[in-house]
């Protein structure tokens, strides 16, 4: 692994070492080191589960370490809730903005540290007159006296930021600030920035997108799996580099360009028809008019970094979430569905990236939990078929190896593959057409990795058309008989998947990225 | 340049239909006028003194407990154990009159305080559900009053009959006292959920108590003292129920929590929390009086219609609400 | 070793406490009584006890469903007082035509609640509490506010009759239990509930049709409230709307609570809301039977319901 190229230039603000964490028996972060200087703009990256939230939640109070030493401002540190780390010059904007919804801009910049008058009570005139002075040195103009939320999640950032300013800061956490920003608003966010930089702030930028960590950070810091991969300065690194130490894979910088094929539009030599197109499909800012089909009997893999929207993209396929526009195509019907109820009966499966929360139904049986999707063919008027269960429960549970003590189990209380393999059984149950996996190794031991990805190839073989996303882009060239590439909500590249290389994939996605910057720069 | 406009775009789609914000937000307060107008309209007697004043004096006691139940709503909760609260003050008022005036008035509402305040650890410390805590409250109270009177009402004793009289029956510069003990406690609780710490923070942990965390805002302290305060409003007026009657009675405030969180949900303060008035408390109470007050005018409408009424208005205004609240949420 | 063993022990006794304590504590309630209470121990205080909790278990076997759903139904009590106005209403027609315009009415009204908790997005608490206020004033609109008597041997069966030793009302809700019980046990309905109770927008992705199922519970909630609406009326021989089913909506759900059903949601546990209706109703008839006022055992039952609660919430942590 590559090791810190920088020495500790003199005006550290902040220093962590060795730092530590483990829940319930996961490590989060391993020895992990993060230094940053006075002033400066340090960028926070890696892939999903590289430990990046939870080395921010040690440091601002959220988690307390189990091993390791913060320094900050020369002084050993210790804060017990993002409260005292406020209190001790450390703010936090996070990801959600956390802020009351309710309240005046005014009230929320200064909630926990209201304006008294001399009688002790609330100093509106204080407050509006201040966080006014505090937003317009950050070049905003709004009217303070209005509830936060009439306002743009933009303006509610500066607002964030603005809270984190008026406590005198020395460093504040932008936790992926620009994920619902529009560029305009993200230009805004930026300025912002610079100006706390001017003024001797440091901040910690966590984003996914190249182009905002190359425009306005000056150092990065690469995590990955909760190990410390680097620090570099961005001067020095290429986008390729960066890439490659975020996913772990080495790559040779001379490997010649040229000869990369891009092919836009593959041809498909084979004769096999289309299970599903999608024609433009438009969703929010996040998915804007991607286009892709999907072969009977073919593995898609979508491809792109977190925050590309290829989640949103199939959600919207499955119909977990309404689309605006755009049409699919489905087993040669154009198809719309109202919920993913209708998605199933066609014969569309969906396996949430998020187990948890969208996938298991943790106190039901793996029995119901397998059954769940399928009980209508189960069942007669309404009444299920113990029987019927039985044979499609213990059919699954053996060819895809669950290991359960008996079907009667709480799925709750099996292991993270396990409770994926029984997601798949419950899809594989329906007699899926087309198969949507979201991250479908994600958190799950090597072993039952294998165990699965051989899974998806059989049934892929056995006809089934399959949409595979996956952060590990070795997994997904691995896998996939073609691959798509998104970036920003945008399709950006098609390629073979015999031919495809995991450096390819990185190139267009690092290439594509300095192409928009250029025109983003050029038309600005 | 690019930044500007941005911002003009965003300030200007804010203020546009402000005029129709305050309509949608203060819906109750147009119902108002336009029923009040209406009534006074088509009878002669509505627009009186002594029927405005009946109207108001009869719905103090709901009102004051009202105010606390805002309180309650706004930090996300409920509290339905008032109306039992109410009727345990009322009791104890009557057996603490034969000691002194004193203890008549402030050990009842000693008394609710803590029970409030019981109601809030349970669900601040132990993290309960306000709903249930508050019905095994709201049955355990009043099962407890039931069975301490054997049902009966617990009369003022004569030595202080007179003087504990003054809260209920009394009146002070032209005005009963119910009216003015309501009507400054209406302030009050204004001035306090506008002006001072506890009250900004009573909205900030309803409307995210996820931020009000983060912020530092001591979450369980305040849900427990806006129970206790809950309670202490709930046993204010009890002891001035008691004093009206001149008994505490036993079935004192039955299906007073319903009213209370009607009222405040009309009023305009989100069940969700976070967000409301105590104006809006205000005109809520008054507002279903009115409905109830006009339909006794009108004689001709059976009576039982008046719940109907209410029911039907409490169901459209939250409706309203939740597509304003989700409308915004959108934008 | 010796720790994961105690904390297993420990584990086990709390699992224990809530899988079987209310059963526990209704043998227990009942072995006091033979033992305590002069002429307990008779078949007919069997019957009786039965007889009384035959409309509280009706309408909390359909606050089970609800409650399994995530959702609260507080007008089950206010449909009880329009079923009595609106079964006598039709009693001219025929006890047929009372039967099924009164459960068509309620089906109706249930439906709505569900519509607007399902689709609207609204909270049950508020929603059944807009009916639970107007539904009493709907009844007393019908009936104009009076006790209305009424002379039908039929329909008075429903309340008054028995089947050998047992009486109607018992059997009637002792079959609903059963039906309902297989209806959570071998259909698709009762999987479903638990499903949406247990982790509703995985049960959504999975093909679950939220607001449909909830639609129905909401409405089987109402019929099942009707249901001991009808016997309460039949038993009086007279729709009394002001009192029939007031505050049952509040015994419901603590008996639910007692019985062990997550408030929050999931698995609906019929014979734990039967066992919390028993403890409810043994509790009721012990304090009757030794001569101590009714209003002293609320106070036990509010206890019994925080302690519920309190037995459930260790076993969330």
């Amino acid at each position: 692994m590559a090791k810190s190229h920088e020495k500790n230039s003199p005006n550290i603000l902040l220093e962590m070492k060795q730092i530590s964490k483990g829940f319930s028996g996961v490590q989060a972060l391993d020895a992990v080191n993060f230094t940053i200087a006075t002033g400066e703009v340090h960028a926070l990256m890696g892939e999903n589960g590289a430990g990046k939230s939870t080395l921010i939640k040690v440091l601002n109070g959220v988690y307390q370490r189990d091993a390791g030493q913060i320094l900050f401002d020369g002084e050993a540190i210790d804060f017990k809730s993002p409260w005292e780390a406020q209190m001790g010059k450390i703010s936090t904007v996070f990801q959600e903005v956390n802020l009351e919804p309710y309240l005046s801009v005014a009230e929320n910049v200064f909630i926990g540290r209201e304006p008294k008058t001399k009688w002790g009570t609330y100093d509106w005139k204080r407050a509006y007159r201040e966080s006014e002075e505090i937003l317009a040195q950050m070049g905003i103009n709004v009217d303070v006296r209005r509830p936060i939320n009439e306002y743009s999640v933009a303006i509610q950032q500066m607002v964030a930021i603005a809270r984190a300013v008026s406590t005198e800061a020395k460093l504040v956490i932008m936790d992926e600030p620009t994920s619902s920003l529009d560029e305009s608003e993200v230009q805004i966010l930026f300025n912002v920035i610079r100006k706390l930089k001017e003024t001797g702030v440091s901040i910690v930028f966590i984003s996914h997108r190249m182009d905002e960590i190359y425009t306005i950070c000056d150092r990065v810091t690469v995590l990955r799996d909760g190990t410390f991969v680097g620090q570099w300065d961005l001067k020095n690194l290429s986008r390729m580099e960066l890439i490659s130490h975020m996913i772990g894979r080495a790559l040779e910088e001379s490997n010649d360009r040229n000869n990369k094929k891009v092919s836009a539009t593959k041809e498909m030599t084979e004769d096999k028809p289309y299970t599903v197109k999608v024609r433009k499909l438009k969703r929010g800012r996040i998915v804007n008019g991607i286009s892709f089909e999907v072969a009977k009997g073919e593995i898609l893999g979508l491809a792109g970094l977190l925050g590309s929207g290829r989640t949103e993209t199939v959600r919207a396929l499955f119909s977990a979430d309404s689309y605006e526009e755009g049409e699919i195509e489905f087993e040669g019907q154009v198809v719309k569905f109202n919920s993913p109820y209708d998605a199933i009966r066609a014969g569309i499966g969906y396996c949430s990236e998020n187990r948890k929360t969208e996938g298991i139904i943790p106190n039901m049986s793996v029995r119901e939990n397998i059954t769940i999707a399928n009980l209508p063919a189960l069942s007669n008027m309404g009444i299920v078929s113990t029987q019927k269960q039985k044979e499609i429960v213990d059919k699954y549970i053996e060819r895809l190896g669950v290991k359960t003590p008996t079907p009667d189990q709480q799925i709750g209380k099996l292991s993270g593959g396990n409770q994926q393999k029984v997601l798949l059984a419950r899809w594989l149950c329906i007699n899926p057409k087309l198969l949507i996996l979201d991250e479908p190794t994600r958190g799950i031991d090597v072993g039952a990795k294998a165990e699965i990805e051989k899974l998806i190839r059989q049934l892929a073989d056995s006809g089934i058309s399959i949409i595979m996303i996956s952060s590990e882009l070795e997994e997904l060239v691995r896998n996939s008989d073609r691959l798509v590439v998104l970036r920003d909500g945008y399709k950006i590249a098609e390629l073979d998947g015999e031919t495809a290389t995991e450096e390819q994939i990185m190139h267009v996605i690092a290439e594509h990225s300095r192409d928009t910057e250029k025109v983003a720069m050029g038309g600005s | 340049m690019k930044n500007t406009a941005v911002q003009e775009k965003m300030n200007t789609t804010i203020n546009k239909d402000s005029l129709l914000n305050f309509l949608k937000n203060q819906g109750a307060l147009v119902g108002l006028i336009l029923l009040t107008i209406g009534a006074s309209i088509r009878y002669d007697y509505f627009f009186t003194s002594t029927n405005l004043l009946n109207l108001v004096l009869s719905n103090a006691m709901l009102g004051i407990v009202a105010i606390g139940m805002t309180f309650v709503i706004l930090t996300r909760g409920i509290d339905l154990s008032v109306g039992s609260l109410l009727a345990l003050a009322g009791i104890v008022a009557g057996y603490m009159s034969s000691h002194s005036l004193v203890l008549a008035l402030v050990i009842p509402i000693l008394i609710t305080t803590s029970l409030g305040f019981v109601n809030g650890v349970l669900i601040a410390k132990n993290k309960l559900e306000p709903f249930i805590v508050t019905l095994a409250m709201m049955i355990g109270v009043r099962g407890f009053v039931y069975a301490y009177t054997e049902e009966l009402s617990i009369s003022i004793s004569d030595t202080i009959a007179e003087s504990f009289a003054f809260f209920g029956r009394g009146e002070l510069l032209g005005l009963p006292v119910p009216i003015i003990i309501f009507i400054v406690l209406l302030f009050i609780a204004g001035f306090v959920l506008k002006y001072t710490t506890f009250g900004r923070h009573v909205l900030a942990v309803g409307g995210n108590q996820e931020a009000a965390k983060l912020m530092g805002l001591k979450v369980e302290r305040i849900k427990i003292m806006v129970y206790a305060l809950n309670g202490a409003l709930a046993g204010l007026a009890g002891v001035i129920l008691a004093s009206r009657l001149g008994v505490g009675q036993p079935v004192a405030g039955l299906t007073w929590e319903l009213d209370a969180i009607a009222a405040v949900v009309i009023g305009g303060t989100y069940l969700t929390g976070g967000r409301g008035t105590i104006f809006g408390t205000f005109v809520g109470v008054i507002l279903l009086a009115l409905i109830y007050n006009i339909i006794n005018m009108e004689g001709t409408i059976n009576s039982w219609w008046q719940p109907v009424i209410r029911g039907t208005f409490l169901i459209l205004v939250v409706i309203i609400q939740a597509k304003v609240q989700r409308k915004q949420q959108k934008e | 070793m010796t720790e994961s063993a105690l904390q297993r022990t420990a584990m086990n006794k709390s699992e224990f406490a809530r899988k079987y304590g209310a059963a526990i504590v209704l043998v227990l309630l009942v072995a006091f009584n033979i033992i305590y209470t002069q002429n307990f121990a008779a078949t007919q205080t069997l019957w009786n006890v039965l007889l009384h909790a035959s409309t509280t278990l009706l309408v909390a076997i359909g606050m089970t469903l609800v409650i399994a759903t995530g959702g609260i139904d507080l007008s089950v009590g206010a449909l009880m007082a329009i079923a009595a106005a609106v079964s006598t209403l039709f009693m001219d027609y025929g006890f047929a035509a009372a039967i099924f315009f009164t459960i068509a009415c309620a089906a109706f009204l249930g439906a709505m609640n569900g519509t607007i908790i399902s689709y609207l997005k609204i909270q049950p608490i508020i929603v059944t509490l807009a009916l639970m206020i107007a539904g009493r004033g709907i009844a007393q609109v019908i009936t104009d506010g009076m006790l209305v008597n009424f002379t039908n041997p039929t329909f008075e069966f429903i309340g008054k009759g028995s089947i050998g030793p047992v009486p109607f009302p018992v059997m009637l809700s002792l079959l609903t239990c059963l039906v309902i019980y297989l209806l959570v046990r071998f259909t698709i309905m009762g999987r479903y509930v638990e499903a949406i109770g247990d982790n509703e927008e995985a049960a959504r992705l999975a093909g679950v049709r939220v607001n449909r199922i909830k639609i129905a519970i909401y409405s089987l909630s109402a019929v099942l409230a009707a249901m001991a609406g009808m016997i309460e009326t039949a038993r009086l021989a007279a729709a009394d709307a002001t009192k029939i089913g007031l505050f049952i909506e509040l015994d419901a759900i603590a008996a639910v609570v007692v019985g062990g059903t997550l408030m929050t949601g999931g698995r609906p546990l019929i014979f734990g809301t039967i066992i919390g209706v028993l403890i409810m109703e043994v509790v009721t008839t012990t304090f009757n039977y030794n001569n101590i006022p009714d209003s002293y055992s609320m106070v036990l039952k509010a206890a019994i319901i925080i302690i519920a609660i309190l037995v459930q919430r260790e076993r969330k942590s």
